[in-house]
């Protein structure tokens, strides 16, 4: 089993859910987050003073799924979040030891 | 305000029997109101008016929410409650008969030699009776007025959000409701020594407005700005409001409360002339409101690239003050201008309050102070009765007055009570640290 954990640009949450879903994703796991990474943020103004916006709002969309599927996943997220722009964001893959569904006790990939 | 006209006929007719369909038939053009009638519609103008004005404090308490941090919501609230009502009964006490002296000065033209509270007419008072038969009820004057000067003190709440104890801010509102407002206003519209050298100021953009805003800036000066607000290279540090909805909502009930402002200040509602008056200042009022919402979008969107809500907001308000020294004589196109004008004042004076590090929260200085003085001299454009340098002498002495008198006050609070709150109370908020109260308990973070 593998943890994506993928943060994209927040409008192009909808287009991700649908392109995972069609692929054979049942679950996920979505926060709004902030955070910066080499777009480091941009500048605003409000009443005629510039201020930095250090932490930029990002979707922070997070996958438990059988390992064979983890690539094909990877591969969908990147197409669908990808504008090309700065700031579409990153994605982090990683092994997971165990699942157990709350309501049955089922375990691993019966539980995902 | 205006002089009123004394326009009454003896034995006037009136058309009543025939009232109805057969309405158009009976009214003889060129017959005037009864007295009867003259005194209800005036009456009935100053409750109107009144009412209206008494919104602008709902329309004050919005804007302010809105524009300060969700901290500091239910302070903020709390002030604005606080002040109208303290306003409501410090006017009632001194500050009506200091504002109207009624020829009775202590200093001639100065100082009013009437001290007491106001007294209205006996319940269901008989024409023969009332105080000014010839006129309105004593009652619907009495309330009028008072909404005028609980507006003044709204005005100063605003900017010294955030960070200023509540009993020193309060015990402010008082003397500025009670003594600073009434005397400089007696002046003028108590017939003072502002009304005999010619000074023109309809509704006050200076009576009211800049006495709020200068009040509001010595208050800033020595309260200081907010922690944070200016970081150590003296660069501005935005604090955006907490509710940009409320500052809107806020900001178009006082537009809607200015129609009573201005159209209620004609003080008069009894013949055609004062009725089509009365339209004329509705239909001016607003046009100047939205030249300055225009005026300040287009402005912020070439200097910021970018529309500033807030500067928008701003820029209606400062249309606003800008029209209510002389919102009877300009034609629809002038009192757009004039209103557009205001906005573009607003849009620079923000910035450049900042820069002199004053810390206005939600920009009341520039709406009221700076926009009430160009209001006041914009009256010479569209009056032929105005002076320029009557206006600017009017606008000096209250000016001076009202920053000297409101200075010692805030500096004594300082000394005996201190203005503002611990470093740690305005970090964590004054909601919870000076009410025990949050305006948002079930938001997680403001």
């Amino acid at each position: 089993m593998k943890l994506i954990i993928a943060i994209i640009k927040p409008f192009k949450l909808e287009e991700v859910r649908e392109a995972l879903t069609d692929i054979g994703v049942r679950g996920m796991m979505v926060t709004e987050v902030k955070g910066f990474g080499s777009q480091s943020g941009h500048t605003e103004i409000y009443r005629g003073a510039e201020y930095a916006v250090n932490f930029v709002p990002k979707v922070k969309i997070e996958l438990v799924i059988p390992a064979a599927m983890a690539d094909h996943a990877v591969q969908t997220i990147t197409k669908t979040a990808q504008t090309g722009k700065i700031g579409d964001g990153k994605i982090f893959v990683l092994d997971v030891q165990q699942a157990i569904r709350v309501r049955t006790g089922e375990t691993d990939a019966d539980a995902i | 305000m205006n002089t009123l006209t004394k326009l009454v006929l003896p034995g006037a007719l009136i058309a009543v029997p025939a009232m109805g369909i057969a309405q158009e038939d009976t009214v003889t053009s060129g017959i005037n109101a009864s007295t009867d009638t003259v005194f209800i519609l005036n009456s009935l103008l100053f409750l109107i008016g009144g009412f209206l004005v008494f919104w602008m404090a709902a329309g004050f308490a919005m804007l302010e929410a809105g524009l300060v941090r969700s901290k500091n919501v239910t302070m903020q609230l709390m002030k604005n409650v606080a002040l109208f009502s303290l306003a409501a009964i410090f006017y009632y006490l001194i500050g009506y008969n200091l504002m109207y002296p009624g020829g009775s000065w202590s200093f001639d033209g100065i100082l009013s030699g009437v001290w007491g509270p106001g007294v209205l007419e006996a319940v269901g008072v008989a024409a023969a009776d009332a105080d000014d038969y010839s006129y309105a009820s004593t009652g619907s004057d009495f309330f009028f007025q008072l909404m005028f000067c609980a507006t003044t003190a709204s005005i100063v709440s605003g900017t010294l959000a955030e960070r200023i104890k509540l009993w020193p801010f309060l015990i402010f509102v008082i003397v500025l409701t009670g003594l600073i407002y009434p005397v400089q206003a007696s002046w003028k519209w108590g017939e003072g020594f502002l009304d005999q050298a010619g000074f023109l100021d309809f509704a006050g953009s200076t009576v009211v407005h800049s006495v709020g805003g200068w009040a509001a800036l010595t208050g800033a000066l020595i309260l200081g700005p907010r922690i944070g607000k200016y970081n150590k290279e003296g660069k501005t540090v935005p604090i955006p409001g907490s509710n940009l909805t409320l500052a809107t909502l806020g900001t178009f009930i006082l537009w809607l409360g200015w129609f009573g402002f201005n159209g209620g200040s004609q003080l008069a509602m009894g013949t055609v002339g004062n009725v089509a008056d009365v339209s004329r200042i509705f239909a001016n009022t607003n046009t100047a409101a939205a030249g300055g919402a225009i005026a300040a979008m287009i402005v912020s969107q070439i200097m910021f690239k970018k529309p500033d809500l807030t500067m928008t907001l701003n820029g209606a308000l400062a249309g606003l003050v800008s029209i209510t020294a002389e919102p009877l004589t300009p034609s629809l196109g002038a009192a757009t201008l004039i209103g557009m004008a205001g906005g573009v004042i607003v849009v620079f004076a923000i910035p450049f309050m900042d820069k002199l590090k004053i810390d206005d929260v939600v920009g009341a200085i520039p709406v009221h102070l700076i926009c009430g003085i160009w209001g006041t001299i914009a009256v010479v454009f569209t009056n032929s009765e105005a002076s320029l340098g009557t206006q600017l002498y009017a606008i000096l002495v209250v000016g001076v007055f009202t920053a000297v008198v409101s200075g010692i006050v805030w500096l004594i609070l300082k000394a005996v009570m201190g203005l503002r709150v611990d470093e740690e109370t305005e970090i964590n908020g004054l909601d919870m640290a000076e009410l025990g109260m949050e305006a948002y308990p079930e938001f997680t973070n403001g």
